[in-house]
């Protein structure tokens, strides 16, 4: 293709050590992320079976899933940076324009409009914005000087404030909160001065009252209530939590064993497939499963600052940090959320939690990391 | 914009970036941090606690009730026993929205506004996870209709419970008593831990008295369930204790024979073994179908027993104080001769009436209006007793004073309970000058010894108590205490004997001789009983006066009301040579003892022969 000319480029430089360019590199594969995935996914579908009642076919359904994400990442790794950074503003203001389409002609379920129908086929705007948002605010700050100034600051806000109320009103808290964050640290990678965070952080101390007055849902509210006395509302609300925490707390250092968890497998702990799944393996592979999943978690989340370090350019640097604290995100809220620490929002155990969409989109999100990665590589022989 | 790309510093955004990287993995590690510590403090520091929390999810502790002691005659016949019967309840912890549910439940089976209140009344008194129950009784198709639904409905309990079933509910009504659904009072009362999973508890008669050896021990077993309450498997079991079965001295046949010889009309009998003190026969009618109580009687069968004229739920034997009239007169004989006022020769001058020296009222003897004189001109206690002179005991009366009748009667156990092992008993009334100073706060009248004579006035008795005087009549004495359980769990029960009542065997002889005479004598006043028996029996008939007869004015047994017709009374112990069976019988309105002796002949004749002499008392005047 004529614009992919990074790619073609010959190398310059004293770099000569003639290595000849590996299977890996030549499928823009970032072996060590790739292993460190596919070691993830296995130990969620391992988690899985026992999670969800040991059916096989919900392993086969999260299996199809995988193999759907780890192509969408294959593919997105294929794509050059540059095309990236000329698509991301086109691919944001098409997000907002269908995050704009849900609030007058969404579907949706349980009291929430999340979906759009096209024909037969369903899908969540709000997924694409997760890689849209970190994108655009990437390439709106990759144009300009940085650490970005006041104007530039302001720029980006707007830039993922919009889509972040969007999404709030749907209301998907959770979501929103992700595509906020991943906005914002797309800022915070880019050397935004400390005084905004200072301010920032000021300023949502300061604005916490007025949000629990006029824009928090009461389900909202009451899940923040919950989280802070689950005993409250013991057969309600605090069912949940009270179960989660019974169910991590008695796994102890062992575990009691795969299958063998009682809060999972009697059904006392709800949602324990989804969102919930980190207590069955916390039930049953006990405090030590829970170190093996965290150090897996912590050595992707090393090879994508790795990544963001070794990038060659100020949007691939931004993108890769957006990505890997996003990540990181997910990992905080929901286990965090699960062990009583945060109140409930919906964001699932990335990689392990069972359902599709967030699965493909984090994947394709690490073929973005390993595009940036490949780059760096090109440029570096 | 080749000019922006120009101005841009590439190497400070790079130490920017790494600097920034820097600060991100710190705040990444620290988060981290702060998770792995929370899940250290859950796994590791609770662990004990969630541990035990994750096994009372797992593990319910059920109660399991005991099996009720089953209650037979003192022939095996069986009384009370359980039959199983089919329990919808819900468990409140399991259910999302108890409302939709209970409309739901009152779609597939019927559910009565009475079944809902107390189910609401029961709802917060019931421990966590403690099944309530909502509908007892399912027929077989409600159970089936409730199963093919039962994956809708969490929380929903279908469990066969054992239920008390009387098989002659309404012969043994007021001997056994019953059982009913606990209630608020009882649940306060009764050890909590012992009655979980128990509905039921004795409400009155045998079955109260004997609570606590009818209701055994409660057992329990650890079972593991899931979240929607399904037992999955048991994983301990400890048993509970059944309760101590009772074998009663009630026999079935006397029962039946009493309930048969008193009909449809208003009644008491009594009977006992005189050497045990074991209660033979209990009856008191109407009775009523036990079984409708046990589980919650409606509203309208309820009032109905309660507001019946005839009140059936009260029990005539032991709560019914009736004037025992002539009957107390063997008793009121045998303290005349240990008192040394007369011996049995000694005779009485009987011009058919009465006067106390000084007064001018005419206290008559009964026997005036039908022959319009006395009994003889002399009557010695033989006559007395016999053809039930009144005169006599008017004078005998008199002369022992009021006082020391109270004294001479309270030892046959008139004036207090009997102790009998049933519940509501009373105690009658032994009037003495004190009790009426206390009782009534007036002083004592001469005249009102003299109807306290021959068992008026203010002396009450219970047909318990009179059948329990009889027998110690019977037995020259001998006292206990009246028993209806025989055997416990197979172990005999005795009666306790209380102090005797002495007297020289002269004077046992002569009552005996005056109550024979009564029977078999020519002019007894049950004559009639003689008709073919084939035993020697010694009785007494007797008279309660509902309404006061005016001075001048004569009874007229046609005339009055039903309701307002003496009351007949019969005590007897037969044979008399070596009695096995007293018996104390009241009619209510029955006119007079001949509506009451004929049923002491069933009852003894079934006693001693197994069967009842069906013409007995069929030809005679009523």
């Amino acid at each position: 293709m004529a614009n992919d000319y990074v790619r073609q480029m010959p190398h310059q430089g004293s770099h000569s050590m003639a290595r000849a360019p590996g299977a890996a590199m030549r499928l823009h594969i970032d072996v060590p992320l790739l292993i460190l995935l596919l070691l993830l996914t296995g130990y969620g579908l391992f988690v899985l079976y026992s999670a969800s009642g040991q059916s096989m076919a919900a392993v086969v359904r999260q299996g199809r899933f995988f193999l759907v994400a780890y192509v969408a990442m294959f593919v997105a790794a294929q794509i050059s940076l540059q095309r990236y950074a000329r698509w991301a503003p086109w691919l944001y203001l098409a997000g907002v324009g269908m995050l704009v389409a849900v609030m007058f002609a969404g579907v949706g379920a349980k009291g929430a409009q999340r979906w759009l129908q096209i024909g037969g086929f369903r899908f969540q705007p709000s997924e694409i914005m997760k890689l849209a948002v970190p994108m655009a605010v990437a390439w709106f700050l990759a144009e300009r000087m940085l650490p970005p100034r006041f104007a530039p600051v302001m720029g980006a806000l707007t830039l993922l404030g919009i889509p972040a109320l969007l999404i709030l009103q749907q209301p998907d808290l959770g979501t929103a909160l992700l595509i906020a964050s991943s906005g914002l640290f797309a800022l915070f990678m880019a050397g935004i001065g400390w005084r905004y965070i200072l301010g920032a952080v000021v300023l949502g101390v300061a604005s916490a009252w007025p949000a629990w007055m006029f824009v928090l849902k009461d389900y909202q509210k009451q899940r923040i209530l919950t989280m802070l006395n689950p005993e409250s509302d013991k057969l309600g609300a605090g069912w949940n939590i009270i179960q989660s925490k019974t169910a991590i707390g008695s796994g102890g250092w062992e575990g009691k064993g795969w299958m063998q968890g009682t809060q999972s497998q009697l059904d006392f702990l709800p949602e324990s497939h989804t969102d919930f799944i980190i207590a069955v393996l916390a039930e049953e592979h006990g405090l030590r499963g829970v170190l093996v999943l965290v150090s897996l978690y912590l050595l992707i989340l090393l090879r994508g600052f790795l990544i963001g370090l070794r990038a060659q350019t100020s949007f691939g640097r931004m993108m890769a940090g957006s990505l890997t604290l996003t990540f990181f995100v997910y990992i905080f809220v929901n286990m965090g959320m699960v062990a009583g620490l945060l109140p409930v929002v919906g964001v699932p155990l990335p990689l392990v939690s069972a359902g599709g969409t967030s699965i493909v989109t984090l994947m394709a999100g690490f073929g973005i990391l390993m595009a940036i990665s490949t780059e760096q590589r090109m440029v570096a022989r | 914009m080749p000019q922006k790309i120009a101005l841009k510093d590439q190497n400070l955004e790079s130490r920017v970036y790494g600097a920034r990287t820097v600060t991100a993995v710190c705040l990444v590690v620290f988060a981290l941090g702060i998770i792995l510590a929370r899940y250290y403090s859950l796994q590791v520091s609770q662990y004990e606690i969630y541990r035990t929390q994750s096994e009372r999810n797992r593990v319910q502790l059920q109660p399991l009730p005991p099996k009720r002691g089953l209650i037979y005659d003192r022939n095996g016949v069986l009384l009370a026993d359980n039959s199983p019967s089919f329990i919808l309840s819900v468990v409140r912890e399991r259910v999302q929205d108890l409302d939709a549910t209970l409309a739901e439940l009152a779609q597939l089976v019927p559910v009565s506004r009475s079944d809902l209140e107390r189910f609401r009344k029961k709802l917060p008194r019931t421990r966590p996870y403690d099944p309530v129950p909502l509908r007892f009784r399912l027929t077989e198709d409600e159970r089936a209709i409730l199963a093919v639904n039962r994956h809708r409905l969490p929380g929903i309990v279908v469990d066969a419970q054992l239920l008390r079933r009387y098989p002659h509910g309404e012969l043994f009504s007021h001997a056994l008593g019953y059982v009913g659904r606990i209630n608020e009072r009882e649940a306060l009362e009764v050890d909590e831990t012992d009655y979980r999973g128990t509905f039921h508890i004795g409400k009155v008669g045998i079955e109260k008295y004997y609570e606590d050896e009818l209701h055994g021990t409660v057992g329990y077993q650890n079972v593991e369930s899931n979240a929607h309450g399904r037992v999955l498997r048991v994983l301990e079991r400890h048993d509970p204790l059944p309760g101590a079965d009772l074998v009663l001295h009630l026999d079935y046949n006397i029962q039946k024979a009493a309930r048969d010889a008193l009909g449809d009309r208003r009644g008491a009998v009594v009977a006992i073994d005189p050497h045990s003190g074991g209660v033979l026969a209990l009856v008191s009618t109407p009775g009523f179908d036990t079984n409708l109580f046990v589980n919650g009687i409606s509203t309208r069968d309820y009032s109905a027993l309660r507001d019946s004229p005839d009140v059936p739920l009260f029990n005539r034997a032991v709560q019914g104080a009736y004037p025992p009239g002539s009957t107390v007169k063997p008793f009121m004989g045998l303290a005349g001769l240990e008192s040394g006022l007369m011996t049995p020769e000694s005779t009485v001058a009987d011009p058919g009436w009465y006067k106390l020296p000084g007064e001018s009222r005419r206290y008559r003897d009964w026997i005036l209006r039908i022959r319009g004189t006395g009994h003889a001109p002399q009557v010695d206690l033989k006559m007395a007793i016999a053809e039930s002179c009144d005169v006599y005991f008017y004078d005998l009366a008199r002369r022992l004073t009021i006082d020391r009748m109270h004294d001479y009667m309270t030892p046959f156990g008139f004036g207090s309970r009997t102790g009998v092992d049933t519940t509501n008993e009373r105690p009658g009334v032994m009037p003495s000058s004190e009790w009426k100073r206390n009782a009534i706060g007036q002083v004592w009248y001469p005249g009102e010894t003299i109807s306290a004579g021959i068992g008026q006035g203010y002396w009450l008795a219970t047909p318990m108590q009179l059948a329990a005087a009889t027998s110690v009549l019977a037995s020259k004495g001998q006292r206990r205490v009246p028993r209806l359980l025989k055997t416990l769990d197979g172990e005999p029960v005795t009666a306790p004997p209380r102090e005797p009542v002495t007297a020289t065997p002269e004077h046992w002889a002569a009552i005996f001789d005056g109550m024979r005479e009564v029977v078999h004598g020519e002019r007894g006043t049950a004559d009639y009983l003689a008709d073919g028996i084939l035993y020697e029996m010694a009785g007494k008939t007797g008279t309660a006066q509902v309404i006061n007869i005016a001075q001048n004015e004569v009874y007229n047994e046609e005339e009055v009301a039903e309701r307002h017709r003496h009351h007949g009374l019969f005590i007897a112990f037969a044979p008399l040579e070596a009695p096995t069976i007293a018996v104390a019988i009241i009619v209510e309105n029955g006119g007079g003892s001949s509506a009451a002796a004929p049923i002491a002949r069933a009852v003894i004749d079934t006693w001693l022969f197994g069967e009842a002499d069906p013409t007995i008392g069929q030809n005679d005047n009523g």
